[in-house]
């Protein structure tokens, strides 16, 4: 590098002019390959796989056979299919707007408390993040257990009656939203508590001399102020609540009668354990669109955010 | 000034008077009493897994309260930590999730590096494009991949299906998009003056990376370090979906698969093994937490 520099220096004409396009031709390069081993792993591992599904579903269950949209038209005439619909759409955008609103009351609970007690506080509310999904929905899973659930023995000594979390459809589905809302809210509430914290002092108290009281300091200071945050939080988790599988898998397997299955699970169901792959890749690619539609509303959030900045 | 007007400010001067302290002490008590509640919520998993781990099988189902231990015993313990299965899914999970670290952070610094800063034809781009790969969730990815790899199978005879250490070629697609679109924010907040005045003094750029900036964005490297460890030790669907036998399993598969026979559970066994599993995640970020949240709060991590 120091001999091109110097290089420069000497012939200052025509000559030093090819040698900085030449400089800058070799930066490109070894930048290039720099990239290079990202570049493969993204191509060979997330762009190919996801076209290749798209050429999967349009096989027949042999996978010998094109067969344009029969996998579709096969779905669509099916009634679980709807049933999946609903469900996905029901759980995700239901488990969001929960995690958003449980994780916005923590944070402003946890912003109301001293400085030096918040960090003790932060620690303890994360730890539902922490721990591996599949780990921690076993623990949920043995509360829910129909003969021996600690649950029911609270409720029971509370004088109400049993219910049966996971063996009734309708607490099914309430009991798959609880334990992603429970998993999920302690990263929205480190999101919106950092929003917080960027939220300039003076407002308040200029909101307080104005005679505002706490709600009207929530609604017309802190929601705009954070509204970016709130958007981009909300959007990602929506991406990933919506493609989520282990919570499902592990606490329903779909079940009772596939009232709980999301795209992930039922895709998982047909490909993998009932072998008609191209089936189950057509019932993963309906994730796609709405993952199409959050990804341009985060990327134009994020350069949004960027410009601000 | 009317009389009205002067009602109301006294009004507002009696309401505010020896108020605030009041008011800021009710707040308090209150913010105290709901996070009670709300840890109380957040916590009661763990606990009660903890709770279960030290019970006996016929504690477990005798008709006590469940949410004490009468006689605790560490027999779960001992008898999961002197079986060679559960030792296996330990040592599986620590191997592919340390590989998968080291494979991460090389592929990643590399590439944020040269994204942030050397630029390339299509590198704006091609940073968007890693954004939006990471986007992409291993659910949409499975199949696809495990047709691609029984394919590879029957052209050249590599069994990819089936073995723990395929998950190391698979968890970077999960890993490498967020670690480097982590790494490029870090790297691009480095201020340009660094690399300038080292570029003066003669450094390469392969200097220029090792010796500024993987320094200089330290705990930016340790924050996505944590997450890819996090990732790939908890990740559920891959290692369901492509590992089988018992020897081949990573721990969040192993215990749902080898500890649930059937209709017996076996939960005291099941919680240890839970709670043992989800100890190193834990106990990283109990060491590490300030980097852990700096990490959440920068990527923006999936959640």
């Amino acid at each position: 590098m120091a001999d091109v520099v110097a290089r420069d220096l000497r012939f200052p004409a025509r000559r030093g002019q090819v040698s900085l396009q030449k400089f800058a031709r070799r930066k490109s390069a070894i930048a290039f390959y720099m990239a290079l081993p990202l570049i493969l792993v993204v191509a060979c591992l997330v762009i190919y796989p996801a076209l290749y599904s798209v050429h999967l579903a349009t096989l027949n269950k042999s996978m010998t056979k094109f067969v344009g949209f029969g996998n579709f038209e096969f779905l669509f005439r099916r009634n679980t299919f709807w049933m999946v619909v609903e469900q996905s759409v029901m759980f995700a955008v239901t488990a969001v707007i929960f995690k958003a609103v449980v994780g916005f009351v923590v944070a402003h609970f946890v912003h109301n408390l001293p400085a030096q007690g918040q960090r003790k506080w932060r620690g303890m509310l994360l730890i539902p993040w922490v721990i591996p999904p599949a780990m921690s929905t076993l623990a949920w899973l043995w509360l829910f257990d129909p003969s021996y659930s600690a649950f029911n023995w609270i409720l029971v000594h509370l004088g109400l009656p049993q219910v049966a979390w996971l063996g009734n459809p309708y607490w099914a589905r309430f009991c798959v939203i609880l334990v992603n809302v429970w998993v999920g809210s302690p990263f929205f509430m480190i999101m919106y508590l950092a929003a917080l914290k960027s939220v300039p002092e003076q407002l308040h108290e200029a909101a307080a001399i104005d005679g505002a009281n706490w709600f009207q300091k929530i609604w017309y200071i802190n929601l705009p102020m954070m509204r970016n945050i709130i958007q981009i939080t909300a959007l990602f988790s929506q991406i990933v609540t919506f493609a989520n599988c282990d919570i499902v898998k592990i606490l329903t397997n779909g079940g009772p009668v596939d009232q709980t299955h999301v795209f992930a699970t039922w895709a998982f169901t047909l490909a993998i354990w009932g072998n008609d792959i191209p089936l189950g890749a057509s019932v993963a690619l309906f994730m796609a669109p709405i993952l199409a539609i959050a990804a341009f509303f985060i990327l134009r959030n994020v350069n949004r955010r960027g410009n601000e900045a | 000034m009317t009389a009205a007007a002067e009602a109301t400010a006294g009004r507002i001067g009696r309401v505010r008077y020896g108020s605030i302290s009041r008011g800021r002490r009710k707040a308090l008590f209150w913010s105290y009493f709901f996070l009670i509640l709300f840890v109380i919520f957040f916590l009661a998993p763990p606990v009660y897994m903890f709770i279960t781990s030290l019970k006996s099988s016929a504690e477990i189902s005798a008709a006590t309260n469940p949410w004490w231990v009468w006689h605790p015993t560490f027999s779960n313990y001992i008898d999961l930590l002197s079986q060679n299965q559960y030792l296996v899914f330990f040592r599986n999970s620590a191997v592919v999730s340390i590989c998968v670290v080291a494979i991460t952070m090389v592929i990643s610094i590399l590439a944020a590096f040269s994204l942030a800063r050397m630029r390339f034809w299509g590198s704006a781009t091609l940073a968007t494009g890693v954004f939006l790969t990471y986007l992409i969730p291993a659910e949409l990815l499975f199949i696809p991949l495990f047709k691609t790899f029984a394919f590879i199978h029957d052209k050249t005879g590599i069994e990819l299906i089936n073995h723990w250490w395929v998950l190391i070629i698979l968890y970077p697609t999960l890993t490498v998009p967020f670690a480097t679109w982590l790494m490029i924010g870090y790297f691009s907040s480095i201020p340009k003056e660094l690399d300038e005045a080292a570029l003066i003094d003669g450094a390469g750029y392969i200097q220029m990376l090792t010796r500024i900036f993987i320094p200089v964005a330290i705990p930016g490297i340790i924050a996505a370090m944590i997450f890819t460890f996090t990732v790939s030790w908890a990740n559920f669907i891959y290692p369901l979906a492509f590992t089988t036998s018992a020897d081949q399993l990573v721990l969040p598969v192993g215990i749902v698969t080898t500890l649930i026979r059937g209709d017996v559970y076996a939960w005291g066994q099941i919680m240890t093994g839970a709670l043992l599993g989800a100890a190193p995640p834990l106990i990283i970020y109990a060491f590490l937490m300030d980097y852990y949240i700096s990490g959440l709060t920068a990527g923006a991590t999936k959640g």
